[in-house]
């Protein structure tokens, strides 16, 4: 039986305020909509750091019992520590990406609504709130709601310059996301009428190896990765992330693919039974595996910057799956381990991917164009943005000390200690890939400015903003391990 | 074989049948009269299963609302023969897709045929906390209490859907009415209905949505035939859609989301927590939550059907 517990009523606000706020800025529209928004994200801020302390200094789980209706009937919301790690992380990559989009997204006073403007105010509380939802859903169905509100916000934020060349990847994009949708909805079904539940909590170790579970879990999955874009299922995810403006793109790659990985974990390590996990786990990990290796050469080749830093994020995908081989084939010390890796490195990407988008967003700007191979005199006329992409490139390497290496050091020990030696061969491989297109864009950036080439300056403001992204990011990676607690609160 | 049984299986080959030409039309509009088709039968099957407020969705939501949706963008793509073609799939995609859809279908019956008979269920669960709330429609109580939770994210979600086709218009239209300019029809069936249809419609829709407490209907039926209400006298030329930047079609779109999280976190203060409703005073304010969402369900709908701003603003 699920209780409130004390403290719950901050994830009743963690998903109201946003919600809210986002229907106000869409009454109010304008430059109210933008003061609305940011407000707002600042106080979301602050809840979800009171969420996380109030986990770790508990060290148990809150919860909240909607209207009093216990589950099975009502439904709860929950958050572990993945829920508050995750949820103070997307609270994080959404204040800096919305005080980056000052700038772009500026309505002066006295000027008419403009429609980008009106839109990027509007869907970063909304984002903001269906995060809130994924993270901190409690219940099969009411989790298929949330991913509805990622997809809506993602493909709308997508679109954002409003480009018709940019609505053919988009569709693409919406296509692979609405049929991820109807086969988690088409699992959830057969779940229901399996068990006649579908509160997380209630299902977890009551799930049967039979037909109608193993079915739902095979569509649910099959959903989840199309959402996360795990190869072969990936083709969407170039295009669509890095056509997008860079404000919207720090978003869709750091942090709309992490709703649907917290999904798939709590779907894979709560709700489906053992035998599923165990066969189906180093499936997962090997199409990881190739993600990894094939993201990361398709991107070593990259000519434009944007792409180039998308497919980083089809490789960096790559590696959250090696997880579910470890965390399934373990004692319970390696387990905590290879969990830990798991969420850090969701953590640590999103920050660093974040400020890579934005970074290479501003590159596009001053430079008036984004090849990589004429990125000469970049460092010149922006070295805070060079530092923070080259911060951010770091940890995505897995260098020391960042969060990227903490995250990949973990995965690679719990490995080598499940006898499972050839995902660290994959990792170290991973790693090294990323250092040679990361090394490719600094250098380039660091070179001599071609002749003509005419770099114009960018707001200072907007460069704190990434380079705010790229240290916390390798701060992930200073804190001693403990401070990590947090994450395994409630682990499974 | 009795009656009823006959029925089922005419019932069920004849969604087959309808889904199967809807794939194989030839024309887009064949394939929209096809998909409507399938989704009126489809209602039959819900009303069949004993499910009346899920057959009443279908057929305002899944046939109606949607139905004029395509419709309306396949009378858009006219012209657009050739970008059309390059798209399509050719004959090897298609049949890829189709064994998967195939194994999908296949998966999904070896679930659903070896689900637990008699599946367990939350029916006698809900039916059980439909009274103290004061409703009769277990339905309704679901909805809007046991799990209002899902009903407030789905309601928001319809604010983000209207945000999200908005925000697709070019910038210079910004400011401007939703939708394309019709002419006036001043002669002709459409006409006639346009300035008939409406009083009834109108009073239907309020009808529908006020008796779902009780009875089978609700906000999204109801809304949906305000929506068409409107819908019709715009298509006829005799009325004119609000600018997408004005204030009052926006507060009617999320008036219903508002007052449904106001309550919601009013439940704080005056009940046991959130989305919690105090003892007696349940279905008043239910009723209050379903007014406002109606309005906005049917705002919401017209704004959709109409699609972005295709007009320059006035100056």
């Amino acid at each position: 039986m699920t209780a409130t517990t004390q403290g719950g009523w901050l994830l009743v606000m963690a998903l109201t305020l946003p919600a809210g706020a986002m229907l106000l800025a869409f009454v109010a529209g304008g430059r109210h909509a933008r003061t609305i928004s940011l407000a707002a994200l600042g106080l979301w801020l602050v809840i979800a750091f009171a969420i996380a302390a109030q986990v770790q200094s508990g060290g148990a789980p809150l919860s909240y019992v909607i209207g009093g209706w216990q589950p099975p009937l009502g439904m709860a919301l929950r958050a572990d520590g993945l829920s508050a790690a995750m949820l103070l992380t997307g609270a994080v990559v959404l204040l800096a990406v919305a005080l980056f989009g000052r700038t772009p997204y500026d309505t002066p006073r006295g000027a008419p609504e403009s429609r980008a403007a009106y839109a990027f105010w509007c869907f970063v509380p909304a984002l903001a709130a269906s995060l809130a939802a994924a993270f901190l859903g409690g219940d099969l169905f009411n989790l298929f709601v949330a991913l509805e509100m990622l997809t809506f916000t993602a493909l709308a934020l997508a679109c954002l310059d409003g480009r018709p060349s940019q609505f053919k990847s988009e569709l693409r994009y919406l296509l692979f996301a609405l049929i991820g949708s109807v086969l988690y909805l088409l699992g959830t079904g057969l779940l229901y009428g399996a068990y006649g539940t579908l509160d997380i909590a209630l299902l977890a170790g009551r799930t049967r190896a039979d037909a109608p579970t193993m079915v739902a879990g095979a569509l649910m999955t099959a959903g989840l990765i199309a959402k996360m874009a795990l190869f072969p299922l990936h083709l969407w995810l170039p295009p669509a992330h890095a056509g997008a403006p860079a404000a919207a793109s720090a978003l869709l790659s750091g942090l709309v693919v992490k709703g649907a990985f917290v999904l798939l974990l709590r779907l894979w390590f709560w709700v489906l039974p053992a035998p599923f996990v165990l066969g189906g786990a180093s499936v997962l990990a090997a199409l990881g595996a190739t993600a990894i290796v094939v993201g990361s050469v398709v991107a070593l080749r990259q000519e434009r910057l944007k792409l180039l830093v998308a497919y980083s994020t089809v490789a960096q995908m790559g590696y959250l799956f090696l997880m579910f081989p470890l965390l399934a084939a373990a004692d319970a010390e390696t387990a905590s381990r290879a969990w830990l890796g798991g969420v850090l490195q969701a953590i640590s990407h999103a920050l660093a991917k974040a400020a890579m988008f934005l970074g290479a967003g501003l590159v596009a700007a001053s430079l008036g164009h984004d090849r990589v191979n004429a990125l000469g005199g970049a460092a010149r006329a922006m070295p805070v943005t060079v530092i923070a992409f080259a911060l951010g490139g770091l940890s995505l390497m897995g260098l020391p000390p960042s969060g990227g290496f903490s995250a990949k050091w973990l995965l690679l020990r719990a490995s080598v200690e499940t006898g499972q030696w050839w995902w660290s061969l994959v990792i170290l491989a991973g790693g090294l890939l990323t250092g040679g297109y990361v090394y490719r864009i600094v250098a380039a950036a660091l070179s001599a400015p071609a002749p003509g080439c005419m770099a114009r300056p960018v707001p200072r403001a907007q460069e704190y903003c990434v380079l705010a992204l790229a240290v916390a990011s390798m701060l992930l990676g200073v804190l001693p391990l403990y401070a990590f607690g947090l994450v395994r609160v409630g682990a499974p | 074989m009795n009656a009823g049984l006959l029925l089922d299986l005419l019932l069920a080959l004849a969604v087959l049948g309808t889904a199967a030409w809807t794939l194989l039309a030839r024309t887009a509009f064949a394939a929209v009269i096809g998909f409507v088709a399938t989704g009126l039968l489809l209602t039959l099957v819900w009303v069949r299963l004993g499910a009346v407020d899920v057959a009443l969705t279908e057929a305002a939501i899944g046939a109606g609302a949607t139905g004029v949706i395509i419709l309306y963008v396949v009378a858009r793509l006219r012209g657009g023969e050739a970008e059309i073609s390059a798209a399509t799939p050719n004959p090897v995609q298609r049949i890829l897709a189709a064994l998967l859809a195939l194994a999908v279908g296949g998966l999904l019956a070896w679930g659903v045929l070896n689900l637990p008979d008699p599946a367990p269920s939350l029916a006698e669960a809900a039916l059980a906390g439909t009274a103290p709330l004061g409703l009769g429609n277990p339905v309704s109580a679901v909805l809007m209490a046991h799990r209002g939770l899902d009903t407030l994210l789905e309601a928001i979600v319809l604010v983000f859907a209207v945000l999200a086709v908005w925000s697709m218009a070019a910038d210079h239209r910004w400011g401007g009415a939703p939708g394309p300019v019709f002419p006036r029809a001043d002669h002709g069936p459409l006409s006639l209905l346009a300035r008939i249809l409406p009083p009834v419609g109108i009073v239907i829709g309020i009808y529908i949505a006020w008796v779902g407490t009780d009875a089978p209907g609700g906000k999204f039926q109801g809304g949906t035939i305000l929506a068409a209400m409107w819908v019709l006298p715009w298509i006829a030329g005799l009325a004119r859609p609000p600018s997408v930047t004005d204030w009052r079609l926006r507060l009617m779109i999320a008036i219903g989301p508002l007052t449904f999280l106001g309550v919601g976190l009013a439940g704080f203060l005056i009940a046991d927590g959130f989305l919690a409703y105090p003892a007696g005073f349940a279905k008043p304010l239910i009723l209050l939550i379903e007014a406002a969402m109606t309005l906005s369900v049917a705002a919401a709908l017209a704004c959709l059907i109409a699609g972005p701003p295709e007009r320059r603003r006035r100056a």
